[in-house]
């Protein structure tokens, strides 16, 4: 693997057991992603889009091939290992948000920040950052309950980067918003992208988002129909 | 890092936590007030018995036995000289007993005829009511459930039969002069009262007795001829031993209290932890390990026992104090004798520290363990099926 390869898979094979057989969510696939790379992973319903996002961010293991992400091999991880390497590396961004419904915009943000030990002096400064960076500084004793789906999804992406970590996984994150709120978020992430270095893998058949990648892998059937490659994105800010 | 979550988990919940708070503590009461007045029903059947039949013990004939009536003919005579010194001092008062046979309305009701002094204060008895009718031929009292059973009531007559020291059968007409409210169906059923020199008048057993009951607090005569001390801890032998046999009824209780609590807290805990499939995902999307999990379910239990104990002292304590001083209308009345024991018409509950300990560290405990248990079971789950809330229980 390449210094800077984050993610780097061969062969990926991933069988869902389905009654007494098996139904193959992923086959023969093989890629490498680097640091700072803005990809998505684009494909119709049912394509393995998610799938894929849940083998790199080792919520779901392999059934074959093997899986290396950020240095570390996730074939033969523990669970542990795994929860470790999302905590400290690793951040999230889901279509549902996600987000904890009994706690605040800064308590959710806080939430990774606390997990990786960090202490409570450098912890609101990083929060207060993160939650400046997607703009929700007036929102931060608000719960979720009380934001628009916008404003969750901010406050989502202010959790995943809050810790600064290597890699970001959105699955679908505009899939429940607007055109405006899209745009929105995605020039957010696309800022972090370039200020912080860090890498974000999307699944996503919003064509949106697709305006905004450097790159497009496309998935069908559970496998990798087109690795697209762009230099130039139209709606780049 | 744990506990710090758990209890912004907690505060943060508001309402479903403070439903679990009360679910248990609305636990901590039930079981504490029940047992405790399952307690309370023993304990005040022993002392009912001491307050209005044993004081505090008695010198008995040698010849007598309270449970075999045959004994009765024998076991009289007079007082030692330091019990009839005891009776003069007012700290004792004699009882002669005897068999009898009462016909109210014509029907034949055999009984245990008791002479008592009337003046005696020494245990909780009208005996009073029976002094001060020279006009009555025999004044009796009775007890309620007695009165009820032979369908008397105050100012009826009835022939008294009796067999006398000369073995010679008599009989008079005995009026009943009141009817006691006891809570001890001892003096009740079966039995008739009656003035003591009438009793050993009728029965040709001057100034003698069959035992003496004498006050607390009092230290056995040596000067008491072959008549036999009998203290609180013998009198009450028949009640303990009744008590101890009831002990595994009371520990069926208990369990069977605990297990409503149990399944209370279950289902409130079950219900509120498989709510939260999507939110234990998440964590563990955010790297959270199992185990961490588990112990974030099990901490946060852990607290809910905290808090519901609080609660409980708060907002139930009063009302367990109010109860434990005023006690519980029954609302049945028991002095028949139905029960088999004393049961009082207020029942005043009796909050042993074991009961309180043992409850709270049974009922923390279950908490912890129904925390614990479907915690353990989603973090055993695949994190992505808890994320899409696919959680079942």
């Amino acid at each position: 693997m390449s210094k800077s390869s984050v993610v780097q898979i061969e062969n990926l094979l991933k069988n869902f057991p389905v009654g007494g057989d098996f139904f193959t969510a992923l086959k023969d696939v093989n890629l490498t992603l680097t640091t700072g790379e803005f990809t998505g992973l684009v494909g119709p319903s049912g394509s393995g889009k998610t799938t894929l996002l849940n083998i790199i961010g080792g919520l779901d293991s392999p059934s074959e091939g093997h899986v290396n992400v950020l240095g570390q091999s996730l074939n033969n991880a523990s669970h542990g290992e795994r929860a470790r390497l999302r905590c400290e590396h690793m951040g999230f961004i889901f279509q549902s948000y996600n987000l904890l419904p009994v706690y605040t915009v800064s308590e959710n943000v806080e939430l990774p920040l606390i997990l990786n030990k960090v202490d409570s002096k450098d912890r609101r400064k990083r929060v207060a950052q993160a939650i400046e960076w997607v703009g929700l500084s007036d929102k931060i004793n608000s719960r979720p309950a009380m934001l628009s789906g916008g404003e969750c999804q901010r406050t989502a992406i202010a959790r995943a980067i809050v810790h600064q970590p290597a890699l970001v996984l959105a699955d679908e994150p505009t899939a429940n918003l607007d055109a405006e709120n899209s745009h929105h978020i995605m020039k957010i992430m696309l800022q972090l992208n370039q200020e912080l270095s860090t890498s974000f893998i999307f699944a996503t058949h919003d064509e949106k988002i697709m305006t905004y990648l450097r790159r497009i892998i496309h998935l069908d059937d559970g496998q990798i129909t087109e690795d697209e490659k762009i230099d130039n994105p139209k709606a780049r800010t | 890092m744990l506990f710090k979550i758990a209890i912004k988990n907690l505060l943060g919940a508001r309402l479903r936590t403070w439903l679990n708070v009360f679910v248990t503590a609305l636990s901590f009461f039930m079981i504490i007030l029940f047992s405790a007045m399952y307690d309370g029903m023993r304990e005040h059947a022993k002392q009912v018995t001491i307050d209005t039949e044993i004081a505090g013990g008695a010198y008995w004939h040698p010849q007598y036995d309270p449970l075999d009536p045959i004994t009765f003919e024998e076991a009289h005579a007079t007082l030692p000289s330091a019990v009839k010194t005891l009776v003069n001092q007012g700290k004792a008062f004699p009882v002669l007993v005897s068999q009898a046979t009462i016909y109210p309305d014509g029907r034949i009701m055999p009984v245990i005829m008791k002479g008592i002094l009337p003046e005696q204060n020494i245990v909780n008895m009208p005996t009073q009511m029976l002094a001060n009718h020279q006009e009555i031929t025999i004044p009796v009292l009775i007890g309620r459930s007695m009165a009820n059973n032979a369908k008397l009531e105050v100012g009826d007559t009835f022939t008294i039969r009796w067999l006398d020291a000369n073995q010679t059968y008599d009989a008079d007409e005995g009026t009943v002069v009141h009817i006691m409210d006891t809570e001890n169906f001892k003096l009740d059923i079966g039995h008739v009262w009656i003035p003591l020199e009438k009793a050993q008048t009728m029965l040709a057993m001057e100034e003698e007795a069959t035992y003496v009951t004498y006050a607390k607090g009092l230290s056995i005569e040596e000067n008491r001829g072959d008549w036999i001390p009998r203290d609180v801890k013998f009198l009450i032998r028949d009640m303990e031993a009744l008590i101890e046999a009831d002990e595994p009824n009371a520990a069926i209780m208990y369990i069977i209290l605990l297990c409503f609590a149990a399944m209370g807290i279950f289902n409130a805990q079950v219900l509120s932890i498989f709510r939260r499939g999507k939110e234990i995902g998440t964590l563990m999307a955010l790297g959270m390990t199992r185990s961490r999990v588990v112990g974030l379910f099990t901490i946060e239990g852990g607290l809910n026992a905290l808090l519901a104990g609080i609660m409980t002292v708060i907002f139930f304590g009063p009302l367990l104090w109010y109860v434990g001083v005023n006690g519980i209308w029954l609302g049945v009345d028991y002095s028949d004798g139905a029960m088999g024991i004393i049961v009082e018409k207020y029942l005043i509950p009796v909050y042993s520290v074991k009961l309180v300990v043992t409850t709270t560290i049974v009922v923390s405990f279950i908490v912890l363990i129904v925390s614990y248990l479907p915690s353990r079971r989603i973090a055993k789950m695949k994190p992505t099926d808890a994320l899409r809330g696919k959680v079942s229980v």
